[in-house]
């Protein structure tokens, strides 16, 4: 409890960036240029300082670590903390944020409001990730569809009012029913504390199924699950490249963090009772989506698409409620949020040069472009799966899961790495490979050095957690085993509950 | 014979004799000071409302009870009649500009608000059918002429007689509710009605004569199904008093509302719950739909009042003290966001006269950035998002809705509040999305910080709620 709260100021450090840039004066390019600065240094140093966290985290220990409270509102308090599974996603939030500002430098129309709105999502994503009170949870959780909405809405392409409205009504649809359902946990149990609510989860049983539901609507929206992930590809398309850079890789992990965080260890009965509609609207995902995925023109439609298969395999992994598949399920959302994260970084470096994102519009990248051909390789290999990149190890890990849950999700499952495959090497083949011919395409530069600053971190990771990915392994693992053991332990005693009535 | 007026009752009326008495006084002033007195007079009664709040806060402790119980000064009140007064007085505050500037300025506007306040604190502290119907009828009379104060435009005044007929019809239902109370409980005083109930003799004329007195409070609220005459009048009546119609009476009414049903009929709590879950499901959902379609501002914030109606409605539905507290914090929060949002209004305007158009917000971020950027702010806070301060109102409704079993309410409520969400992103969508066209003249002071003062207030309400928190309690514990 003692000594620097470092959660904290993690958390609202960016949103003092953000208080900085809204206080820097003038239009003029200075101005501008002052203002891109300070907002870079700030997510640097919070990066920085979430290393620190990485350090101070102890991966020994299952529990919450580096808790902060606070009195707050009634009952309800400002409680901070992390643990295994929450700390790999502070990480990744902050690591990829000095990436999406670096990847904006070029954006020109109000270059003020669109780093205080970077910033300040950062706040409220961290603030999710750390927040260990269901009501300054939801907030947290809730606050970041202002910024997100704002950026969709003011730096997005042709139908950006059309996806903010629906990016925002649709999450906010989700979610409100999740805050009913907090109000009844608070009700039921006395208090809105996580860590007291995830040790005593005895929440009757005709209780946990209507709370479950009302939790999965909100996290199955965010996620995004067949058939709610409708909103996914309009936002995707239609925001900036930094937007569909958070959107993809820390928005929608939201969702499986809430699936870990609040379903699993309090709803364990229900988690249970759904885990089979839970697998079939997996497996459709990633069959479905995926063949939806082969059909697209535009390339920024294809990844969005291959981001709802490739979370169709993280819900499938966190409902087999055994060790592999969540400790699969938890690194394919960290690898996930690298691979996705960069393949819209690479859509960015050629939209930035042709301003369009239509597949047909390229062909032949290689002749000019040999340096973003291979790093465009590199996370569609990652993005197939294929060993030694760090998109194998999850999804192998959630089959090796499923197959130990249930064979046929697992056999359809696998068909998913397939069609995976198909889409994106198609997509590589049809954009990179092939004759120069286009005209428009003959005058077009390899990739800058900014551009390769933003990207070559993520190559390097790909990489390296493709090969040896126990560091990200060994933070979550105890914490995994901990929950893992803590669900099957409440639907043990539930059904040795339910025989002795029997008998 | 007791005595008609004590010293003790006098003491506890005192704020409502004060200010009175103080309307009257610049009445006089008005009438025979030979130079134009307008500004006087509204200067003076901005320091009167500010004594009279004084003397709410600091003239009494406890619960009072005065003239033989048709009057009581309790926690609830206090609190209730600080936000009424301070509604009036940024009303008039923000009216000044936009009078002068439509050439309808005169000093009989502060003096009819001074009046409707005071009916309102007489409806807030009504603890009897009889001071119930005084203090609505000052109120209401006084608020009949001020939609009508602009008389040479013909929407005003037709505003004025909407108001007024629709207002006498429903002011005709719930003198004949009262009456059928009466009949049936022999008593008019709020104690009297309960204990009588108390002895289980609730027949089917006293819920008859409830439901009647349920149809008039709501039109004063402006709860579906009697809410027909809010766009009109809101639209017709000059902008000012149309914020003063949003704010300071609906504080007054809601409060009424909550005191007539919690203190005389709680051993009855069934039979007006399903009333005021009804109305409270069909404020909401109407709120949020049909103000989907609007184009004025005017009439878009009269739907979206409805709608805020039906919310706080929610936490009287509860029927709990955690009901009561709801409802205190949701007044309070829509008192302050409302406010800011019609001095927004009001600061409207260009060369060509007052603007009432969405479409003239046309990209404003561009033109004007910390403006766009309150009025999105609580345009959110409206919808309900958090961390602004309008997601608390409705977290503490929604809550107690929770605690009651009313699990259907309240899933009706967050869903149409999604609904309404879509209006206000709307607002935000012209402000932020759209090409600029010109600029708004430059506000003058006054509104410039009416504006300020409430964007930070929907913003840092999320760090400093607690003590907002603590004083709602408190009221709502006052009653039970």
């Amino acid at each position: 409890m003692a000594g620097f709260p470092i959660l904290t100021a993690v958390t609202f450090l960016p949103l003092v960036g953000a208080l900085f840039v809204l206080a820097v004066r003038g239009d003029d390019a200075i101005a501008v240029r002052n203002i891109r600065w300070a907002a870079l240094w700030t997510t640097i140093v919070t990066f920085g300082l979430s290393l620190a966290i990485w350090i101070l985290f102890d991966p020994g220990n299952p529990g919450f670590q580096m808790e902060e409270r606070y009195g707050w509102i009634g009952s309800s308090n400002y409680h901070m903390g992390v643990d295994g599974i929450s700390v790999p996603f502070v990480i990744l939030t902050a690591f990829l944020m000095p990436i999406c500002i670096l990847a904006s430098w070029k954006i020109e129309k109000r270059v003020k409001e669109y780093m205080i709105a970077f910033l300040v999502l950062e706040t409220l994503m961290i603030g999710v990730f750390c927040a260990l009170d269901l009501f300054l949870f939801y907030i947290f959780f809730e606050g970041g569809l202002i910024p997100m909405f704002l950026i969709i809405g003011i730096w997005g392409g042709q139908r950006r009012v059309y996806a903010s409205f629906k990016f925002f009504l649709y999450t906010l649809l989700g979610s409100v029913l999740m805050l009913l359902a907090i109000m009844a946990i608070f009700w039921q149990a006395g208090t809105t504390n996580i860590p007291e609510l995830l040790k005593n989860s005895n929440l009757p049983e005709d209780m946990q199924f209507w709370l479950w539901l009302a939790f999965f609507a909100s996290f199955a929206v965010k996620m995004p699950m067949w058939p709610v992930h409708t909103w996914l590809p309009d936002a995707h398309v239609e925001a900036p490249t930094a937007g569909s850079v958070i959107l993809a890789a820390i928005l929608l992990k939201m969702g499986g963090y809430g699936f870990l965080r609040f379903s699993l260890p309090m709803f364990p009965l229900a988690s249970e009772l759904f885990a089979p509609l839970v697998f079939a609207l997996s497996v459709v995902a990633i069959i479905y989506t995926s063949l939806v995925a082969l059909m697209q023109e535009d390339m920024k439609k294809l990844i969005a698409y291959s981001s709802v298969a490739h979370m169709g395999f993280v819900t499938m992994g966190i409902f087999t409620l055994n060790q592999q598949g969540i400790d699969g399920a938890m690194f394919q959302m960290i690898s996930h949020g690298l691979i996705s994260g960069a393949l819209f970084l690479c859509v960015g470096v050629v939209y930035d040069r042709m301003h369009t994102r239509e597949i047909a519009a390229y062909g032949g990248l290689v002749n000019r472009m040999p340096g973003y051909a291979m790093i465009f390789m590199v996370f569609t290999m990652a993005n197939v799966g294929l060993p030694g990149t760090s998109g194998f190890v999850g999804e192998f890990l959630t089959l090796v899961g499923a197959f130990k849950a249930n064979t046929w999700v697992a056999f359809f499952a696998t068909t998913g790495v397939i069609l995976s495959a198909g889409y994106a090497l198609w997509l590589y083949r049809r954009t990179i490979f092939g004759e120069l011919e286009k005209d428009s395409l003959k005058a077009m530069m390899d990739i800058t050095p900014r551009e390769a600053a933003c990207l070559l971190p993520l190559v390097a990771l790909t990489i390296f957690y493709g090969v040896y990915p126990s560091p990200i392994l060994d933070m979550f693992a105890l914490s995994v085993d901990s929950l893992v053991s803590q669900v099957t332990a409440a639907i043990d005693a539930n059904g040795a509950a339910k025989a002795a009535v029997l008998n | 014979m007791r005595n008609i007026l004590t010293i003790a009752d006098a003491a506890a009326a005192l704020p409502e004799i004060a200010l009175v008495t103080a309307a009257m006084a610049l009445l006089m002033v008005g009438v025979f000071r030979s130079k134009p007195a307008t500004d006087l007079v509204t200067s003076l009664s901005l320091f009167v409302l500010a004594a009279t709040a004084a003397l709410v806060m600091f003239s009494s402790s406890g619960t009072v009870d005065a003239f033989n119980g048709a009057f009581v000064v309790d926690t609830f009140a206090r609190v209730m009649k600080v936000m009424v007064l301070f509604g009036s007085a940024i009303t008039v505050t923000m009216s000044v500009h936009f009078m002068k500037l439509e050439r309808i300025e005169r000093f009989e506007y502060p003096i009819l608000i001074l009046l409707a306040t005071a009916g309102m604190m007489a409806m807030i502290s009504a603890n009897d059918l009889i001071a119930l119907y005084m203090g609505l009828e000052l109120q209401s009379l006084s608020l009949y002429v001020l939609a009508a104060i602009n008389r040479d435009s013909a929407r005003s005044s037709e505003a004025g007689l909407k108001y007024f007929v629709l207002g006498a019809i429903s002011s005709g239902m719930l003198l004949y509710g009262c009456s059928l109370i009466y009949g049936f409980t022999g008593v008019t005083s709020f104690a009297g009605i309960a204990d009588t109930l108390k002895q289980g003799e609730a027949g089917i004329g006293l819920i008859f004569g409830l439901v009647f007195l349920i149809a008039g409070l709501a039109f004063k609220v402006s709860a579906v199904p009697f809410h027909m005459w809010t766009p009109d009048v809101y639209e017709g009546s000059p902008t000012p008093v149309t914020a003063f119609f949003a704010a300071a009476p609906k504080i007054a009414a809601i409060a009424l509302f909550v005191r007539a049903m919690v203190t005389p009929f709680s051993s009855i709590a069934s039979d007006w719950q399903q009333v005021i879950v009804f109305i409270s499901i069909a404020s909401m959902v109407l709120g949020a739909f049909a103000a989907i379609g609007q184009s004025n501002i005017k009439r878009l914030l009269a739907y979206s009042s409805i709608g805020h109606m039906g919310y706080a409605l929610v936490g009287l539905a509860a029927g709990s003290a955690e009901g009561v507290r709801g409802v205190v914090i949701y007044m309070a929060i829509y008192l302050i966001t409302t406010l800011g949002t019609f001095a927004f209004v009001l600061a409207m305007r260009r060369q060509t006269g007052a603007l009432e158009e969405i479409s003239d917000l046309s990209g404003l971020a561009q033109n004007n950035k910390m403006l766009a950027f309150i009025l999105a702010m609580l345009m959110f806070s409206l919808a309900g998002i958090p961390p602004l301060a309008g997601f608390f109102g409705k977290y503490f409704v929604f809550l107690a809705a929770i605690k009651a079993d009313l699990i259907w309410l309240a899933v009706i409520g967050v869903v149409s509040s999604v609904v309404s969400a879509y209006y206000y992103l709307n607002i935000i969508r012209v402000m932020y999305f759209e090409e600029p066209v010109d600029n708004f003249d430059s506000m003058p002071t006054e509104l410039r910080m009416i504006i300020g003062a409430s964007g930070i207030f929907v913003i840092v309400f999320v760090a400093l709620a607690g003590p907002v928190i603590d004083v709602a309690r408190a009221a709502a514990n006052s009653l039970f």
